[in-house]
């Protein structure tokens, strides 16, 4: 019983991922039309706003130590971050809460390349095929993961979680489970509560607002919405820049579980797609439920009893479940019909 | 059917006589298969072939293998600088090798089988590089070894940890200076036993491929002699990237030991997910629980940060070692680049010398002559202590290290600290133990 | 677009230019750096897989993610006939086409249930999951990350027992009667094939199955509405283009004895589809030069490092050559995805027909100029349409 809930819990914050990647890509989908390549590069570019903040705290100005020896025998450089410096133990607090202090700086520069993107690029392919969308798409996906490693390199950058959110809750013991028995690690919860709160503003924003509301009904009707005077480019423009946003904040959050690397944007890539397929073409609903559905299934065909009974599941899950979904039900969970069908 | 397949043969064969025709006059001039073995370097220079992974997740650690190839073709060059320095053979007197200069061509393996094997190929059929050398997984290690035995090449292997590498997937033309999982396993049981005791219970988490497997055996072949018990050995997907949903059963399992059978990125993630979830700080039986990563790299464990300490592993050389050869590579190295070398530029400058001083001694650059030199050949001050490269299966027996994370770094490079030199023969073993059949070495047209 | 009514004798000229032209590949292409044999090779081979994803997405407009999967397939099975049956190329072709489009016709039967994006999910579903379990759990018949090799103990029962071939203590590699299947034997070997498959896709084009297969492309609802089935339709387009990338496989097994798992991963899938659309989509040329570009490149700029840059730039002064050796630097070597990716943006966005637009486009501004007068010609519509 407690395997399970573990797993459960797995699935949840593995899902948030993979919720807030699809939520960000489906809204792009029914908005613009446009197959969108480059959006797992989005959130490999929103992880490293993180790596790149905490680079910028830690600028440091170097001392000769007296002592100890660097590995030529040369007196070890040691470096002061100057925020320490200047500041003290707000410098450490500073450099300690780098990751969620990221999520400030991940706003602006993600919604800037969000909509610098569409301007100087999307925007012309809205009459195109989806095959080229592909093209252009992924050739800028390379491209700007080649440019993450020129400045980054290849290798994993390790970013932890604040202190505070490094242990571990005891989960069980708030369902009456032995003390012990179904730890979960803060920040994993934290990450869970995270994106349930961007997927929570997101829907707000488009069924509160006026802006959502011109947006929903430009999903729906494109033309007739130009028609009534409204300047639907220029919200498609904001909209594509809010789902690099949300792309880019799933990134942040999720440095602390998984050490960023550039070829996140690849890694990430095809398993967003299947989510948005599995939860329908354009909706958003149906992106988050799928984005849950599919954390959790995975987690489930990788314990040893189910493996054991079918070998080699837990490398095709997420597959396999497109597929049954797709034959039994062709629009996904929550698909209207008819979208992008040829 | 029978008509057409008649038809096409007789196109196919004037197709071929004309094509044999066409091709004539670069079948000359690239002197693949007009000399007396493949590629015999005619000119003042002799070109070797530096294969490694330029792009993809070993692209950090290809680079550093491209750093250590250049360093070691400036010093075979001028005969002296770093470990050429205290190396035992003193056969290289600088001007090269057997008096041509020596030039490289770089190509990437891309760390797929296919993609590396067609770069070696460009190298040996376009620019007529005479060995080649590199390369930062098994699978691709295996797959090139395999091309350069059918083309008469000289394989040196860059980092590559499978058994299979010189066992049974071995040829005559391929050499490992790099361990193997077999030794891992031998160098890393008296250290667990001495750490954790002899009543442990072990939980696997392995790379699915076969480089996770043979890992895999071997520590639990060791570990089970030491009395170990093991709970279960689960298989992850490479790649996996999130590791969680593995690693939530070992926390209730019983299990006081996790053994990550994982490299590289892999690694990384599930040793950093591991600690998340507390199982560095555990108790399980009322004894500290224990993570062991067996494959150590230097260079992959900066990705972890902080999650390695305490952490035990086994590397194949490490940039701290105070002997004279590992001083000087450092030296050398570190005053060219700005920091220290990884594991991995080490062995592919050990195996570039190594390649450099063999043909030196049998004055050919013959693959049957350079063999000849490097069959059983003991040589010492190369950063490992004495070494022999074994004839039977072209494996090079030498201590091997075990490692552990350090708890105070005093730089970013300053991640791990050597534990145990286990000494070579702790970790040697018998010749028909991995089933290398290698045959015997191809020299290439003639 | 209708299928342009090209005279057969038009057909027949492009055939024997196209057939000369890949014939004297390896002397058209030396001065490039790229006339060595496996280069060659890989140019026919990825050709072939071109031409046949082409059959389905240039004509149909169906877009697979998922055709590695054949051509891994294929390679898999070459290898084995290699092993059990007979280190001739024949058999281990006509094996990896068959098996090739046995393995679409199942994958195909299934995916075109459904159209536009939920089909290209499902065939890289399909392909993925190939993929995954080549490379873990179906080890034993795919020797996993290693790749399937040949070993001197294979049986090879018909060389032994019935031609009482015996090949000694080395490792065979494949041979036609007599002429072994590596360097230039092989790249004519696959040459022919190219050849034989470029013609294939020629009728096809302009038959009336191709003819209905643009009309699939077209507007199938219509097609639907006036009671025409297409799904025989495209699944026999899907059937033979996954038979184009069996044989590529095949073809790959016969150069090159060993089939590896990530000849299945969808980035090798997307890598044709990438091939057909830098080309041009829809001509009969375009996916040959699209194949040929970005094996090109893989194999060519990564080749460059800083050494090769400064020798190349050795005319300049010293300060300009450090300057332009460090600029360039950045695009090859390490850096040639980065120009991988901006070629395809920079073809996307400019010549959108791919490469084969560009030549047409170049043909056509040339003609213009030479026809300036006799306004009357319309300009020939080029062969390959």
């Amino acid at each position: 019983m407690d395997a399970i809930l573990l797993q459960i819990l797995n699935g949840l914050d593995k899902g948030g991922a993979y919720a807030l990647i699809a939520l960000g890509l489906t809204i792009i989908f029914g908005t613009l039309g446009v197959v969108n390549f480059a959006h797992g590069a989005l959130f490999m570019l929103g992880a490293f706003c993180a790596v790149a903040l905490k680079s910028l705290l830690q600028v440091s100005f170097v001392t000769e130590s007296a002592t100890q020896k660097d590995f030529l025998g040369n007196p070890l450089k040691i470096e002061t971050p100057y925020i320490e410096h200047w500041f003290g133990d707000f410098g450490s607090f500073l450099i300690e809460y780098s990751v969620p202090a990221a999520i400030l700086m991940a706003i602006p520069v993600m919604l800037l390349i969000g909509v610098t993107m569409e301007r100087g690029l999307i925007r012309f392919f809205y009459k195109r095929p989806h095959a080229e969308q592909i093209l252009v798409t992924f050739g800028l996906a390379i491209v700007l993961g080649e440019v993450v490693k020129k400045f980054f390199g290849a290798n994993p950058i390790p970013q932890s979680a604040p202190e505070l959110a490094r242990g571990m809750v005891d989960f069980g013991v708030m369902l009456g489970f032995d003390p012990g028995a179904v730890p979960y690690p803060t920040w994993r919860l934290v990450y869970f509560l995270f994106s349930l709160a961007v997927i929570g503003s997101v829907f707000a924003f488009l069924q509160f607002t006026t802006f959502g509301m011109v947006v929903r009904a430009g999903m729906a009707d494109r033309e007739t919405v130009g028609l009534l005077g409204i300047d639907i480019d220029r919200r498609f423009t904001i909209v594509f820049g809010i789902a690099a946003v949300v792309a880019g904040l799933a990134g942040v959050m999720y440095t602390p579980i998984q050490p960023p690397d550039y070829h996140w944007g690849m890694d990430f890539l095809v398993l967003s797609f299947v989510v948005v397929v599995v939860g329908g073409m354009g909706s958003l609903g149906g992106a988050v439920s799928a984005g849950f559905l599919l954390g959790i299934l995975q987690s489930f065909a990788s314990m040893n009893e189910v493996k054991s009974l079918l070998p080699g599941i837990d490398q095709i899950i997420i597959y396999l479940i497109a597929v049954i979904i797709l034959l039994v039900r062709p629009r996904g969970l929550m698909g209207r019909k008819g979208v992008m069908e040829s | 059917m029978s008509r057409s397949i008649t038809n096409r043969r007789s196109l196919l064969k004037g197709s071929a006589a004309a094509g044999v025709a066409l091709a004539t006059p670069t079948i000359f001039t690239s002197q693949v298969w007009a000399a007396g073995y493949t590629n015999e370097p005619k000119g003042g220079s002799v070109t070797l072939g530096f294969n490694v992974p330029q792009t993809g997740a070993y692209a950090d650690e290809g680079a550093d293998e491209l750093r250590a190839y250049q360093l070691a073709v400036e010093h075979i060059n001028a005969g002296g600088g770093g470990m050429l320095e205290t190396f035992s053979s003193k056969a290289l007197k600088g001007g090269g090798i057997n008096g041509k200069k020596v030039e490289y061509v770089t190509g990437d393996t891309q760390t797929k089988s296919d993609a590396a094997r067609a770069s070696a190929k460009r190298m040996v059929e376009k620019d007529g590089a005479i060995m080649i050398t590199g390369g930062s997984s098994s699978g691709v290690a295996v797959a090139v070894q395999d091309y350069c035995q059918t083309a008469g090449i000289i394989f040196m292997a860059g980092l590559t940890h499978a058994n299979d590498t010189t066992g049974k997937d071995c040829r005559a033309n391929g050499f490992r200076h790099f361990f193997n999982t077999e030794m891992s396993g031998a160098a890393l049981a008296p250290v667990l036993k001495n750490q954790f005791g002899s009543e442990r219970v072990a939980y696997h988490l392995t790379a699915d491929y076969n480089w996770g497997w043979s890992q895999e055996g071997s520590i639990q072949k060791y570990s089970e002699q030491l009395g170990w018990k093991t709970q279960a050995a689960v298989r992850t997907p490479l790649g996996a990237g999130d590791f969680s949903q593995y690693i939530t059963p070992v926390l209730n399992s019983g299990a006081d030991v996790l053994v990550l059978n994982h490299y590289g990125r892999d690694m990384v993630n599930s040793l950093t997910q591991a600690v998340q979830f507390g199982l560095r700080d555990k108790q399980v039986n009322g004894k500290d629980f224990g993570i062991v990563v067996p494959l150590y790299s230097r260079l992959m464990a900066q990705g972890a940060g902080e999650n390695v300490k305490g952490i035990y592993g086994s590397t194949n050389w490490h940039w701290s070692l105070q002997d004279e050869g590992s001083k000087a590579f450092v030296k050398a190295f570190g005053e060219k680049y700005g920091f220290p070398p990884s594991q991995a530029a080490h062995t592919t400058y050990c195996q570039a010398i190594l390649y450099a001083d063999a043909c030196q001694r049998a004055g050919t650059f013959m693959p049957t002559g350079v063999g000849e030199a490097l069959k059983d050949f003991d040589f010492d001050g190369l950063g490992n202590g004495p070494t022999t490269y074994r004839g039977h299966d072209n494996q090079c027996f030498k201590d091997v290290l075990v490692v552990k994370g350090k708890e105070n770094p005093s730089s970013k490079f300053d991640v791990l600290e050597v534990v145990e030199v286990t000494p070579r023969k702790q970790v040697e073993y018998g010749t028909d133990l991995l089933g290398c059949n290698k045959g015997s070495i191809n020299n290439g047209a003639a | 677009m209708t299928a342009s009514k090209t005279t057969s004798s038009s057909d027949l000229i492009l055939l024997a230019c196209f057939a000369a032209a890949v014939m004297a590949g390896p002397v058209i292409l030396a001065p490039f750096g790229a006339g060595y044999p496996d280069l060659l090779q890989k140019f026919a081979i990825f050709g072939i897989f071109a031409i046949g994803f082409n059959i389905l997405f240039g004509l149909t407009g169906y877009l697979s993610f998922g055709h590695a999967a054949f051509l891994g397939a294929g390679s898999y099975t070459a290898v084995w006939t290699f092993k059990l049956f007979s280190m001739n190329p024949i058999p281990a072709i006509i094996m990896a086409t068959a098996f090739g489009g046995v393995f679409a016709l199942v994958i195909g039967f299934i995916s075109l249930r459904r159209s536009g994006i939920y089909f290209s999910i499902l065939t890289l579903a399909f392909a993925q999951m190939s993929y995954n379990l080549a490379y873990s759990v179906l080890t034993p018949i795919t020797n996993g990350e290693t790749g399937l090799q040949l070993v001197q103990t294979d049986p090879r029962w018909l060389d032994t027992t019935v031609f009482g071939r015996d090949y000694g203590s080395t490792l065979p590699s494949s041979d036609l009667f007599g002429i072994t299947m590596t360097g230039y034997s092989g790249f004519y070997f696959c040459a022919v094939m190219l050849i034989i498959c470029f013609y294939i896709s020629m009728r096809i084009f302009r038959s009336p199955f191709g003819l209905m297969l643009r009309a699939v492309k077209t507007n199938q609802n219509r097609l639907n509405y006036t009671g025409v089935n297409t799904r025989p339709y495209t699944l026999a387009a899907f059937v033979i283009s996954g038979m184009y990338a069996g044989l590529a496989g095949g073809l790959m097994a016969v150069t090159d004895p060993l089939a590896g798992a990530e000849r299945m991963q969808w980035t090798a899938s997307g890598e044709v589809v990438l091939m057909t659309i830098l080309g041009g989509t829809g001509t009969l040329l375009g996916p040959v030069i699209g194949a040929g570009a970005i094996k090109y490149f893989e194999n060519i700029f990564s080749a460059y490092n800083d050494t090769t840059l400064m020798n190349i730039f050795s005319f300049l002064p010293e300060g300009l050559q450090t300057g332009v050796v460090n600029i360039l630097g950045l695009f090859v070597g390490d850096g040639w995805h980065l120009t991988l990716g901006a070629l395809f943006m920079l073809i996307v966005i400019f010549l959108p027909g791919g490469l084969m637009e560009g030549v047409n486009r170049l043909v056509n501004w040339a003609t213009a100029r030479f026809k300036n007068k006799d306004d009357g010609a319309p300009t020939p519509e080029p062969a390959a349409s």
